[in-house]
């Protein structure tokens, strides 16, 4: 991490590492002590994480770490037992989860969990939901907004699926397309939603190297397109140290190293949380 | 035999309109509300009584009994099942038999035991003639009003976006959720189009069969529950098959083999299909989540 002298990183409320090009903007999401149990058992402890406005961030972990169960405490699906989420400067304490998706945090699904019987332009279009701007009444009607603004949608859905190059598949169900599309398509499906952080869960999972290698372009291409920071769950390490500028390491529910790709990959404690430790 | 089976499909446009509330409710809030029946008793009074007591013509008083029901389905969703939106799903079925029972007592201490007789909206209209066969008018006015909803019912669904968000709700609620559609308020938006529509299918029911007494919804409750889990329950164009097939044969049974045994023979026939097809007509296949 080389910085230029003019870059003040003591501007940066917290001792995250922020890239450089971030440096100067506020961070998008900032957890401070985030923690959950389940009855007795602390499944998530001591988490603190700061996410530029346009980083990529991995979060990776032995499965069980807890890794889901962040995206689950950020998207508020749980209530945390302790700790802030602090999202564009705003606290979501006592949020709903649709509220937070309004102030900008979206995601996909480790297991995929499309609108199976929706088309793929009406996934899409579940996304837009709230940036179409009619009123309900006016879609009984069938009033001039309701056509003008279900044409801005379909626009709208169309350039969202051209994204991945999706737009041809527009008019089939959900349940027709094969794996990786679907995974796509749920990344099509929260980016619809106009988030300025994307997370998404194990986006690679179940694809082959050519279809990682392409996601990886693609993930790349929508945070410089969109211009939002991105944190991501994943195990393939060719696509977190691929293009995570920042990764960040959990097990049993902390979070046991933090740093750049090349810090992360030198570090002991990952190694060992990752291969065990060698009890002679 | 042609004015029998009209006759049948209007009886069957009523139970299919009554079937949509049960399925869209089934389908999007996965419960069974079953004091459904009961707002279309309460919708039959409502327009009984802007009628006589109030005085105003038939059509402001169907308007009337669809603003109130409405509002009772979503009041009802809102005091009594949307507390128990966690719950186990036997708790929520308990609630809903409760409710029709509360709903049935309530009209029983406002309206009085005794049946009311239902003024007929057509009575200076005569009896329509189709192909040699006489038909009442309210039969053909069921017909009509029934093609109407479905018609307008599946362009609300596929066409606007809170009809989107309804069938996006119906799949994956928490997924909904996450992509920023209010579920609370599209639960609550499918009770009121339940109730709206039981408030039209109580006019239509108490003209055809003008006794209306507290218990008048809870048969035709029933019968429409049946249509529905026939047509494959969750399904709209499953309820509409389920209602117009139900009520055909229920008007054959009754004129052709002895109208005592006529419900016993409509349940029969359901027992049958669901034999052979568990989910019923056009019911989804349910895949177990891994």
């Amino acid at each position: 991490m080389s910085k230029s002298p003019e870059v003040k990183l003591v501007n940066v409320p917290s001792p995250n590492f922020v890239p450089e090009k971030d440096a100067d903007k506020p961070l998008v999401l900032e957890a401070a002590h985030l923690g959950i149990d389940f009855g007795g058992l602390v499944a998530v402890d001591e988490f603190n994480i700061g996410i530029g406005a346009t980083e990529i961030c991995g979060l990776i972990g032995p499965n069980g770490a807890g890794k889901t169960t962040i995206f689950n405490l950020l998207t508020k699906v749980y209530e945390p037992t302790r700790g802030t989420i602090m999202l564009g400067g705003k606290d979501t304490h006592n949020m709903t989860p649709v509220q937070v998706n309004q102030m900008g945090i979206a995601r996909t699904f480790q297991n995929i969990r499309l609108f199976d019987k929706l088309s793929v332009e009406e996934n899409v279009k579940i996304g837009l939901h709230n940036h179409i701007g009619y009123h309900t009444l006016s879609g009984v009607f069938r009033l001039p907004s309701y056509w003008s603004e279900e044409k801005k949608s379909h626009v709208r859905a169309l350039e969202l699926l051209d994204i991945f190059g999706m737009a041809d598949l527009a008019n089939v169900t959900a349940d027709s397309l094969p794996y990786g599309a679907q995974r796509r398509l749920e990344i099509v499906r929260a980016l619809a939603t106009g988030p300025k952080l994307l997370l998404l869960d194990e986006p690679a999972a179940g694809m082959n190297p050519s279809e990682t290698e392409e996601l990886m372009n693609n993930i790349r291409k929508i945070r410089d397109e969109f211009q939002i920071a991105v944190l991501l769950i994943e195990h393939d390490m060719n696509l977190v140290m691929g293009i995570c500028e920042s990764i960040v390491v959990l097990n049993f529910g902390r979070i046991i190293a933090k740093g750049t790709p090349s810090q992360i990959q030198g570090n002991p404690q990952v190694i060992e949380a990752y291969l065990g430790t060698h009890r002679g | 035999m042609l004015a029998h089976l009209i006759n049948g499909i209007s009886l069957g446009s009523i139970y299919a309109i009554i079937a949509l509330g049960y399925t869209m409710v089934y389908g999007i809030a996965k419960m069974l509300n079953f004091a459904h029946g009961d707002v279309i008793m309460v919708g039959g009074y409502v327009s009984f009584c802007s009628m006589m007591y109030l005085g105003l013509p038939a059509p402001v008083a169907i308007l009337a009994a669809i603003f109130v029901c409405t509002v009772l389905g979503i009041v009802v969703e809102r005091l009594a099942y949307k507390p128990l939106r966690t719950a186990t799903s036997l708790a929520v079925l308990i609630t809903a038999i409760g409710m029709s029972y509360f709903l049935q007592n309530a009209a029983l201490l406002i309206w009085g035991a005794n049946p009311k007789a239902f003024p007929n909206m057509f009575k200076d209209v005569e009896a329509i003639e189709i192909a040699g066969a006489r038909v009442s008018p309210v039969a053909v006015v069921a017909i009509v009003a029934n093609l109407i909803i479905m018609v307008a019912l599946t362009l609300f669904t596929t066409r606007t976006k809170v009809g989107k968000a309804m069938r996006a709700v119906s799949e994956d609620k928490g997924a909904a959720t996450l992509m920023g559609i209010n579920v609370n308020f599209t639960i609550s938006l499918t009770f009121a189009i339940g109730s709206g529509l039981a408030a039209i299918a109580g006019v239509l029911l108490c003209t055809a069969y003008p006794t209306l007494m507290p218990t008048t919804g809870s048969m035709p409750g029933i019968k429409a529950f049946t249509a529905a889990v026939f047509g494959g329950i969750g399904s709209i164009p499953g309820a509409m098959i389920g209602g117009i097939l139900l009520g055909i044969i229920e008007i054959l049974a009754r004129a052709y083999i002895s109208s005592e045994l006529a419900d016993a023979i409509v349940f029969g026939v359901l027992i049958v299909v669901l034999i052979f097809r568990p989910t019923g007509l056009l019911g989804k296949q349910i895949h177990e989540k891994v």
